[in-house]
């Protein structure tokens, strides 16, 4: 019996996510009484592998060959069911992400397993295994039972703090399902801005809202994530007119975050638009109408037009620097 | 050419949602059921690409797995523009379930796209779409934005981190819908209203299929503390309580 944990790689790295998966994947082994084994698929090279070691992971399974090269959902499904059945795995792991929830469900019916995906914490019991997921966007948690013998957990990104166990670590090579790639899927086109901070990443997100007027209001917004170290969003009205591109739209039909600090410049604060950023740590909003329902999540507010607020907090922030 | 749109029946996406019966089961009592919004976005692209002849695209049908009392969301998609529907006659108890029986539907079918969306609003699951595939051993694209029928693929943009990807997908194939597949979801119109009432529901008989989760309670997400306000005129005071009493800057 083990705790499986799948660890994407982007271009070779891992990020903090994978360490928070690692802190997680332990967490959970911990309370089987058991170790965590990591499968890796693709081509990343030893040194980045042996990160995972301090975070608790035991056990590496590289796959990188022919079939790994690209990805096809159903081709990784079957890597990870091969690598659960030699790992004798009872629960496994990976992110709530773009390829996590495309890979879950596949391994899913693969190995008859349970399914809790949008997971922020360690489950409240192993057995029966009973666990909170997020549900309803956001607007309540539901307490789910597993009943299979083999479960699927997947964990939210910023939603589990890191915790170094430093570990011994055996790096093993997986000669990954055979057949190689199944040949259905074409990649025609690949556009990737590489070197910018993903909303998804950052820890601090400066989002603007219908209540910035204009594309042309951005510029203190900009400014104010870069000081910050953070990256900027919008809400689903701003991308549709088109001010700012898609990747930005933050809510239940866009983009969910969970950063430490989430600016919300004129943004309402509808429903759907807190679908998507309800697990901020800490909210802020900056509003012209007191009663905005944004206040009500928020847990710090200005209430003024952002056009004046925005420039001033820029330049508060750049003395506080200085200071 | 064929596709199936797969939808699901979920509360109106401003709905306060409630708990009846200890926290155990969602009070349904004011509810106004929707067609959940990315299968609407999903149906929306498969009548846009039956409306262009070039697309090869013949008929759209339109799946749904619960029970007779949900057929008012499958008449609003036949009046939004779907060609037929089929119900499969069960409760829907997790994406397992669903999922199964969905793939028995396809199973007695012709279809050569089959459409789901990237999650269904109420459970959040994001997993009928890949179990679906799976059970059928075709080939799934999560996550796509824009879907084109070119050579008889399936032309896709996919997400991934940081940008995304062209494809061309050999058929069949499991379209896994998110924002972007179409701009606005089309609306019924009082023609289609009336011809929907016309248009086929095929019901067919749930398989004896085992929910591999069950949800055991709900509870209301932890309550927010009030918010503190800061004078417009003194933002530096903002500064100041990020970095010394929130302690994230
Ligand atoms: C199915 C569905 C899904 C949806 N999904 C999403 C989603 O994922 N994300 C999302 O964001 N929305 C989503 N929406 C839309 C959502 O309902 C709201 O319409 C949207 O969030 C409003 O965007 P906003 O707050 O920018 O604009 P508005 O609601 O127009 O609010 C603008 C705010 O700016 C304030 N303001 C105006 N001028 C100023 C000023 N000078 N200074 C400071 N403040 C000012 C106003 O007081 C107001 O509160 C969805 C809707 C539906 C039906």
């Amino acid at each position: 019996m083990s705790v499986l944990l799948y660890t994407e790689n982007w271009e070779g790295k891992f990020k903090k996510l994978t360490f928070e998966l690692a802190s997680y994947a332990s967490g959970v082994a911990e309370m089987l009484g058991t170790g965590v084994t990591a499968v890796s698929i693709g081509s990343v090279d030893d040194q980045e592998l042996k990160k995972l070691g301090e975070y608790g992971v035991g056990k590496i399974l590289k796959a990188d060959n022919e079939a790994t090269g690209q990805f096809d959902t159903g081709v990784y499904a079957k890597i990870i069911a091969d690598a659960a059945d030699k790992e004798n795995a009872e629960i496994i792991i990976m992110a709530n992400n773009n390829a996590g929830k495309a890979i879950a469900p596949r391994l899913s019916v693969r190995l008859k397993a349970g399914v809790a995906s949008a997971v922020s914490e360690l489950p409240v019991s192993v057995s029966p295994f009973f666990i909170k997921k997020r549900v309803f966007s956001g607007n309540a948690v539901a307490g789910t039972e597993i009943k299979t013998e083999k479960k699927i957990v997947t964990l939210s990104q910023n939603s589990f703090d890191l915790a170094e166990k430093p570990a011994d670590i055996i790096i093993e090579n997986f000669d990954a399902a055979a057949g190689g790639p199944s040949g259905n899927i074409e990649v025609r086109e690949v556009e990737r801005q590489s070197g910018k901070l993903l909303l998804t990443d950052a820890e601090i997100v400066v989002s603007g809202g219908r209540g910035m007027k204009s594309p042309d209001n951005w510029g203190p917004i900009e400014e104010f994530a870069k000081l910050l170290g953070g990256a900027t969003a919008c809400s689903r009205p701003v991308s549709d007119e088109g001010w700012r591109p898609h990747e930005e739209h933050t809510g239940q039909t866009g983009k969910i975050i969970a950063p430490n600090l989430y600016f919300a410049i004129g943004i309402s604060g509808a429903t759907q638009h807190l679908a998507g950023i309800s697990a901020s740590k800490v909210i802020v909003a900056i509003n012209n109408d007191k009663d905005a329902p944004i206040f009500d999540a928020a847990q710090y507010g200005i209430v003024g037009d952002a056009s004046k607020v925005l420039p001033k907090l820029v330049e508060a922030l750049k003395e506080a620097k200085s200071a | 050419m064929n596709i199936l749109v797969c939808i699901s029946q979920v509360p109106d996406t401003t709905t306060k949602v409630k708990f009846t019966e200890n926290n155990t089961k969602l009070d349904t009592g004011g509810i106004q059921w929707v067609i959940n919004p990315w299968d609407e976005l999903s149906l929306t692209r498969a009548l846009e690409l039956k409306d262009d002849p070039s697309s090869g695209v013949q008929k759209v049908s339109v799946a749904h797995v619960g029970p007779a009392s949900n057929e008012a969301t499958i008449r609003k998609a036949l009046a939004i523009g779907a060609d037929d529907a089929y119900r499969v006659d069960t409760d829907a108890l997790d994406a397992y379930q669903v999922a199964a029986q969905l793939a028995e539907l396809v199973k007695t079918g012709s279809f050569d796209i089959i459409l789901c969306g990237i999650e269904s609003s109420d459970y959040n699951g994001s997993n009928v779409g890949g179990m679906l595939a799976e059970f059928l051993d075709y080939t799934s694209v999560s996550g796509i934005s824009q879907l084109e029928i070119s050579e008889g693929k399936a032309i896709v943009n996919r997400e991934i981190d940081g940008g995304k990807e062209s494809l061309a997908v050999s058929l069949p194939f499991v379209g896994i819908v998110q924002k972007g597949i179409a701009k606005e979801p089309r609306i019924a119109a009082m023609r289609g209203i009336m011809m929907a009432r016309k248009k086929p529901i095929n019901v067919t008989a749930a398989k004896d299929i085992a929910p591999l989760t069950e949800v055991k309670e709900f509870e209301p997400p932890k309550p927010r503390p009030a918010c503190k306000f800061v004078d417009p005129d003194n933002p530096a005071e903002l500064i100041e309580l990020l970095q010394n009493e929130a302690k994230v800057i």
